[in-house]
């Protein structure tokens, strides 16, 4: 992340999560972002040093299902949703690399 | 200046379950697109994942396998970015605690470090046409396993080898059926050159689009020859990604994107941890099969084999297991390996004959009932139609004749008939007596024993 000492690259954020901002609100962003990491910045005066990461909030672990195949759903309702379809595929806009 | 490779690998291995990483829909190759396919695998929001016992089972199976240490608590996290195949914008992967760390792959005289073995979820087929693409959703969330390698590779051909003895282990445990062609075994290369005695790495370039493990042995050895060619000009590498074109045998550069991927990984909160128990690990650590490297030695020392039998005949688990079934009927192991290296690789999946029927055809030969000539054809017949061997003998009435004075009254008679020959073969031309021995098998309908044939006839000329 380019994003140091509480400066927040809109742009940046923005591209990755692929949205399209005009100036106005990029500036206006940015001052909104800018406020919510500088408070939550206070987390750092927290001394975590001796705390344990935490991967999960609830303390539950190992939940497995059995491998066991059941049927799907029909096609006709999985490619209605689809904006376009052909050779029962989701077909949208050519992706480049 | 000489110069050295230095080759890392990761291989994606699909593994072998009934059912998706994270849903119930089936995995199976080759289906119709998008029937295997329900809301979690289609990234719907608002849908729960939950895990596949039997895919992280194998994953810590084969994390044994490789020698690796098991991780007791790992976890799972969301690798974000955009691209149609993963339709809710990001793979569930594992980033910091992957299920297993370290460990090798064993190739002839030397150990290739493994970095990390970590599972994750398969991503959609897309399939590009001129001005769209289409996208097929029936491979997505099929259990994934990625194993990373150190970067211990220093030649084309080490790579290859620790492709195959990879292929050799995942295939053995049952954990993966690793066919290429379906996409079963994927791999990605990661290829530097250095001068010879340089410590640091080059720049790294990453090669993608291998598709078969000899795509992948033509791509790095050409991969290879371009980075040296490059460094002798003086040039410098810079990181980058090049697609192999298997086609034109080069590689070339992707189109690289404006921005580095950042994939932003951060734990996924719809999937609890995994705590691997000691009990648990037990019952999967019973499960570990005999390795190859140890199947062979094995082979060589329990069967008197020579290294190269014990080798073709270990490269497939299922040979393996049918040469030792037949092997433990007979007296003569390397007589089975023979037959089957010669005659049943290759149409192996065609194979009629239960392994004790081939220890009984191999007991035939040996006990001087049939000659090795007539075992092909009841080796043929066997194949074609299960029978048993000594069934197969006797209704062809295929004996071999080893009475000696039936022979003798045959050998006489071809000397005999052929002055020459035996003229031939007293003025010491020692070849002339083949001529002889054939005469006595036609003679005898290809019955007679042929040694015997060719003690009897010696006997006589001398005489």
């Amino acid at each position: 992340m380019p994003e140091d000492k509480g400066q927040f690259d809109v742009a940046y954020v923005a591209h990755l999560a692929r949205l399209q901002l005009t100036d106005a609100e990029m500036t206006q962003f940015s001052s909104q972002l800018q406020n919510i990491l500088s408070y939550v910045t206070k987390l750092n005066e927290l001394d975590v040093s001796n705390v344990e990461p935490t991967a999960h909030a609830v303390p539950l672990t190992n939940v497995l299902r059995k491998d066991e195949a059941r049927p799907s759903i029909d096609r006709e309702r999985v490619l209605a949703n689809a904006p376009e379809t052909a050779r029962d595929l989701f077909i949208m806009p050519k992706i480049v690399e | 200046m000489e110069y050295e490779a230095v080759i890392g690998l990761e291989v994606h291995v699909q593994l072998k379950t009934q059912s998706k990483m994270f849903c119930g829909c089936a995995t199976a190759f080759g289906a119709e697109p998008n029937t295997l396919v329900c809301p979690v695998c289609l990234g719907y929001p608002g849908v729960l994942p939950v895990m596949n016992e039997e895919a992280v089972r194998k994953t810590i199976l084969s994390g044994l396998m490789l020698g690796c240490e098991i991780a007791r608590f790992s976890k799972w996290d969301r690798k974000n970015y955009f691209y149609p195949d993963m339709p809710k914008n990001y793979q569930i992967s594992q980033y910091d605690l992957p299920l297993c760390i370290g460990g090798a792959v064993a190739i002839p005289g030397k150990k290739l470090g493994i970095t990390r073995i970590h599972l994750e979820e398969d991503v959609a087929k897309s399939f590009h046409y001129e001005t769209t693409s289409g996208v097929d959703f029936n491979r997505a969330g099929t259990p994934l396993m990625e194993i990373v390698s150190e970067p211990d590779m220093r030649t084309t051909e080490e790579a290859f080898a620790y492709l195959t003895a990879l292929k050799e282990v995942l295939i053995g445990g049952g954990v993966s059926d690793c066919d290429m062609e379906k996409g079963q075994l994927r791999c990605d290369a990661n290829v530097s050159v250095r001068p010879v005695g340089q410590k640091a790495f080059g720049e790294k370039i990453e090669i993608k689009n291998m598709n078969s493990i000899s795509g992948v042995r033509r791509a790095l050895a050409y991969e290879i020859q371009r980075q040296i060619a490059a460094a002798k000009r003086g040039e410098k590498m810079v990181q980058e990604t090049r697609r192999w074109d298997d086609e034109a045998g080069v590689t070339s550069v992707m189109r690289t994107k404006e921005h580095a991927h950042d994939y932003r990984y951060f734990p996924e909160p719809d999937l609890m941890p995994v705590v691997v128990s000691e009990a648990w690990l037990a019952e999967i650590r019973s499960a570990v099969p005999e390795l190859p490297e140890a199947k062979r030695k094995r082979f060589v020392e329990q069967y008197g084999l020579p290294e190269y039998d014990a080798e073709v005949l270990v490269a497939d688990a299922a040979v393996a297991a049918y040469y030792e079934q037949a092997a433990a009927g007979s007296k003569n192991p390397k007589a089975i390996s023979n037959w089957v290296m010669t005659e049943l690789l290759g149409k192996f999946a065609d194979n009629k004959i239960a392994p004790l029927q081939l220890a009984e055809l191999v007991a035939a030969i040996d006990g001087g009932q049939i000659s090795g000539k007539m075992a092909k054809d009841v080796f043929a017949e066997m194949f074609a139609t299960g029978k048993g061997a000594t069934v197969i003998i006797k209704e062809k009435g295929l004996v071999q004749v080893s009475d000696a004075g039936a022979l003798e009254v045959l050998a006489e008679q071809a000397i005999a008939a052929n002055p020459k020959s035996v003229a031939d073969y007293r003025a010491g031309n020692a070849s002339a007596i083949n001529f002889l021995k054939g005469q006595v098998m036609k003679l005898s309908k290809g019955k007679a024993n042929p040694q015997l044939v060719g003690e009897i006839l010696a006997r006589k000329l001398q005489a």
